[in-house]
């Protein structure tokens, strides 16, 4: 299959007054040329670090990309120098944020916000990027778009601004859309729409989306491969029926019992503890002091990776066949 | 829109009738008459003033014809300068306050802003301590302390600049230095605030995720959000430029209404002091309108408070 | 330590067998926070200490305290005894400062300065601070019509230029330090009366405060409680930030000759007394006092930064 996008052993660090922190660990994953991958976690899991990463955005000189490859179809963003960098951000590369609240500026009209990352790239007329940008705000809901052109973003409901706002990032017809915890300042309804958006504009356009959420509910509904990752590092890969039915690391299996479900009229289990503190994270598994599973070995190395078929990878002690044979022993007893 | 221009308006005026009525109230409670005979120095002024005052009326009345006589911009006579009216002093010694004033918030506004945002984008580098010791220092020095001092080393000393009075441009470099580096440090240090806030805004960051070139990310998505604060402190600033007159003009030997003024403070010429008060009040109330005038037209968020477009 | 070296260079592949043996973990470590917390107070002092500009403001500040009390008792000179024959000595061993055209001593005179500048900064600001915490305190927590009124009431006193409506109170019932802080307090306050009511209509929606509602705890008891200690960071820089501006105040309207009087001796007096000095070449006539206020104005607006910076929870590292 066609890889738009793949990342190799990515670190990313901050140096901040109490030390450097670890946040992204050695973040490995791809992305196919039209499919969605949901990238879950925690707070703090350096989801956003990642994501930020891809698109060049990582605060400088605070945050740094210590090791690692972002490979965007065949070239490594990595090395681009900023000024390149810009030319793919918006154009190639576009990216969604949290709360459409504060992503639009208050001072300047939707249409101004709509027309200029076109008007930067490509070059096009004011009259042509008007052209553009109506149809972009047809293409994601919004009535009356001539018009709602020329008001302010405190005009618009929350919904509506975060339809305005994956308006501006798709405006470019960019390959790959990073959606950061999309719907999360949403109401439920809202979030419902909006996730229907981004189906829709799959469809219609082609483009790759990675969404970064916390929520495996919002993944349910739109994601083909689910990455899970936990304390800087990606502990699970698979389809989203990988996933969802044959989950295997542990922390996965919690983050499963902690999202309510329909079909099953068990407790709500929420996972105990909390991640590690990444100023100085753990040498072993970082899961482990949350493990009801954990083995002495959790606390020493890092496990490999095993894959359970070709899609679905797990970095988990418990794959090992002498962890295996713990188990079945424990299980007899 | 109109509803706001319409609500500062009242304000405005409310604002502006109680310090009328504040200075009729001081002035009727000054022990003994402030216009008696040992006041004034001849006979022809103190009839006028029995005349513009209408002494001879009870209180009540006297304050109504006092409104009347402000309503029409008719500020009464001077006790001490004979054949003077106050709006007689302040058709000469205005414009050139006036003059004075503006030249130095332009200076303040322009040099202040491009030196906070200066800061603000070289955070925490040379740049901005720099920038920032130096406004602390501004805004720490008295005026009259830095007015001195001007005079002391660069015109007395160094013989750079004219030591005093206002007759060429070079004449206006030491007053306008010493009254803009206060306002310029407040500007500095504001702009510079709350332009790193607004650096860390997600507009901004979404700014940079269409790719847009920091300069533009600057000056179209930060600067705009960044000022709004500013413009909302211009009326205190303007405030303190014009007090601020008062004492540059006396140290520069500046004939502005400034000047006149501290001179009447001194002789007790209260229907000068009383007239200026009220005319600086006027000025300074229409000048906190336009200030709100402009921040309505900055922020969009203002001119439709009241019908929301809502959901489309 | 040497432990953990040789673990990290196992690779997965060869760890032994007898690692494969379940541990118990113990949740609640995992949840303790690997730093030591600190109260908010010892945090904030934490912080303002490692600012050295603040510090040195402070330290600035206790010292020019402890002058202005007994600096005038170093000296055989009385303030205000003119000495016409020994006008305009340089500062010397008999006179530290030198001697003002009355030929009074400058040092002596500087410390009563100090005082009365310290004394109208601090006063001032009380009076600004407890009338702003009362306005601004029942305009923020009763809400409604009664903040509406109230806030409009700020809205007009907030165009009353203060400093022109000052020197008409002085010119009126004469110059005197009474007069000069009441004049001062008339205006002041609106500043920190917005401050006031804008923390408390954030604070007032807090969970715990809703909580102590709910129990039926009085109003009173809730702002004395609740309210108050969480509001206490910003009025702190609020009032350290409004002392300069009355000492600049006094300063200024002495300057222009409605300052305190004799017996009392302000900087501004110092200042205006010696502008003809300046140019006949008596500098320390003008210097002392002109240093003096810049300094303690500029120690106050250091402190008053430094505190923003140390007590704004947000920037808790």
């Amino acid at each position: 299959m066609d890889r738009i996008l793949e990342v190799n052993d990515l670190h990313v660090h901050f140096s901040t007054y109490g030390g450097t922190v670890q946040a992204v660990r050695g973040v490995s994953f791809h992305l196919n040329r039209g499919e969605t991958l949901a990238i879950v976690g925690e707070s703090g899991c350096g989801k956003s670090v990642t994501s930020n990463a891809i698109m060049g955005l990582i605060p400088s000189p605070s945050g740094k990309i210590v090791n690692g490859s972002i490979l965007f179809k065949g070239e490594d963003l990595t090395k681009f120098p900023e000024k390149k960098m810009r030319t793919i951000r918006g154009v190639d590369i576009s990216m969604i944020f949290q709360d459409p609240m504060t992503a639009l500026n208050p001072t300047l009209t939707i249409g101004t916000q709509l027309m200029e990352g076109l008007i930067q790239h490509k070059k096009v007329s004011a009259k042509e990027a008007e052209k553009r940008a109506i149809e972009m705000m047809e293409l994601v809901g919004i009535p009356n778009p001539k018009e709602r052109l020329k008001h302010y973003p405190h005009q618009f409901s929350g919904g509506m601004r975060q339809r305005i706002v994956i308006a501006i990032a798709l405006i470019c017809e960019p390959e790959l859309l990073i959606a950061d915890e999309p719907t999360t300042a949403l109401d439920v309804t809202i979030q419902a729409q909006i996730l229907e958006l981004f189906g829709e504009i799959q469809e219609k356009t082609g483009v790759s989306i990675i969404l970064i959420t916390h929520d495996l509910g919002v993944v349910a509904k739109i994601a083909d491969r689910i990455a899970v990752m936990y304390a800087g590092k990606i502990i699970e890969t698979g389809t989203k029926r990988d996933i969802f039915y044959r989950p295997q690391h542990p922390y996965t299996k919690g983050l499963l019992h902690s999202v309510p479900r329909l079909d099953e009229r068990g407790e709500l289990e929420p996972i105990d503890g909390t991640p590690p503190d990444l100023f100085s994270p753990p040498i072993g598994c970082p899961f482990t002091a949350r493990c009801p599973l954990a083995m002495e070995v959790c606390n020493k190395v890092y496990p490999a990776t095993s894959s359970l078929s070709e899609t679905h990878q797990v970095n988990c002690w418990l794959q090992d066949e002498r962890a295996k044979q713990l188990l079945a022993a424990a299980a007899s007893k | 829109m109109f509803r706001y221009i319409l609500k500062r308006l009242l304000i405005a005026l409310i604002t502006l009738w109680i310090i009328v009525t504040i200075t009729f109230v001081l002035m009727v409670s000054v022990p003994g008459s402030p216009f008696n005979s040992e006041q004034t120095s001849n006979e022809a002024i103190q009839a006028n003033l029995e005349a513009h005052y209408n002494l001879d009326k009870p209180y009540h009345i006297q304050y109504l014809l006092y409104l009347k006589s402000i309503a029409t911009l008719d500020l009464g006579p001077s006790i001490k300068q004979p054949s003077q009216t106050v709006n007689d002093l302040l058709g000469r010694g205005f414009p050139i306050s006036f003059e004075l004033g503006m030249v130095t918030i332009i200076v303040a506004v322009i040099s202040g802003i491009l030196l906070g945002i200066l800061s603000a984008l070289r955070h925490n580098g040379i740049i901005d301590y720099l920038a920032m010791g130096f406004a602390v220092l501004g805004i720490s020095i008295p005026n009259f302390i830095l007015a001195t001092f001007l005079i002391q080393q660069l015109a007395v000393n160094l013989k750079i600049f004219p030591v005093a009075t206002w007759s060429s441009p070079m004449h206006m470099v030491l007053p306008v230095i010493a009254l803009a580096t206060g306002p310029m440090a407040i500007i500095a240090r504001l702009t510079r605030s709350s332009m790193l806030e607004v650096l860390t805004q997600d507009y901004i960051k979404m700014a940079r995720a269409k790719g847009l070139s920091p300069w533009k990310i600057t000056i179209k998505h930060a600067l705009r959000n960044a000022l709004m604060p500013v413009v909302t402190i211009m009326g205190t600033l303007l405030a303190g430029i014009l007090t601020g007159t008062f004492v540059i003009e006396q140290i520069f030997a500046i004939p502005g209404m400034g000047k006149y003024f501290v001179e009447s403070v001194n002789q007790r010429d209260y229907p000068v002091i009383m007239g200026t008060t009220v005319f600086y009040s006027a000025f300074l109330i229409f000048m906190l309108l336009l200030v709100d005038i402009a921040y309505g037209i900055l922020d969009p968020r203002i001119k439709l408070h009241k019908k929301e477009g809502g959901e489309g | 330590m040497k432990q953990a070296e040789e673990v990290t260079k196992l690779s997965p592949a060869n760890v032994p067998d007898e690692w494969f043996t379940f541990i118990e973990v113990d949740k609640t470590e995992a949840e303790t926070v690997s730093r030591p917390s600190l109260s908010y107070w010892k945090d904030a002092w934490r912080r303002l200490r490692m600012n050295k500009m603040a510090m040195m403001g402070l330290v600035f500040l206790v010292l020019l305290t402890f002058m202005a009390i007994f600096g005038p008792m170093m000296t055989p000179y009385d303030v205000n005894v003119q000495d016409r024959p020994n006008q305009y000595q340089p500062p010397s061993a008999e006179h530290w400062f030198g001697t003002d055209n009355m030929g009074r001593d400058v040092f002596t005179r500087t410390w009563y300065g100090a005082r009365i500048s310290l004394f109208v900064g601090f006063v001032a600001a009380i009076i600004d601070v407890f009338i702003g915490i009362i306005w601004g305190g029942i305009s923020g927590y009763k809400g409604g019509r009664t903040d509406n009124i109230m806030m409009r009431i700020i809205e007009i006193l907030y165009g009353i230029p203060s400093l022109l409506v000052t020197i008409l109170l002085l010119v009126v019932f004469g110059p005197s330090l009474f007069t000069i802080i009441l004049a001062l307090a008339i205006t002041g306050w609106v500043g920190m009366a917005r401050i006031v009511r804008g923390q408390v209509l954030q604070i007032k929606n807090y969970e715990f405060v809703q909580a102590s509602k709910s129990y039926g705890a009085k109003s009173g008891r809730i702002i004395r409680k609740h309210l108050l200690p969480n509001t206490m960071g910003p009025i702190i820089v609020q009032m350290t930030l409004s002392i300069p501006t009355a000492i600049f105040a006094e300063a200024f309207l002495s300057f222009i000759g409605l300052g305190v009087q004799a017996p009392y001796a302000s900087w501004g007096v110092m200042a205006n007394d010696s502008l003809g000095a300046i140019l006949s070449g008596n500098w320390w006539t003008l210097f002392f006092p002109a240093f003096f206020i810049s300094f303690t104005m500029f120690a106050f607006n250091v402190l008053g930064d430094g505190l923003q910076d140390a007590l704004d929870p947000r920037l808790r590292k």
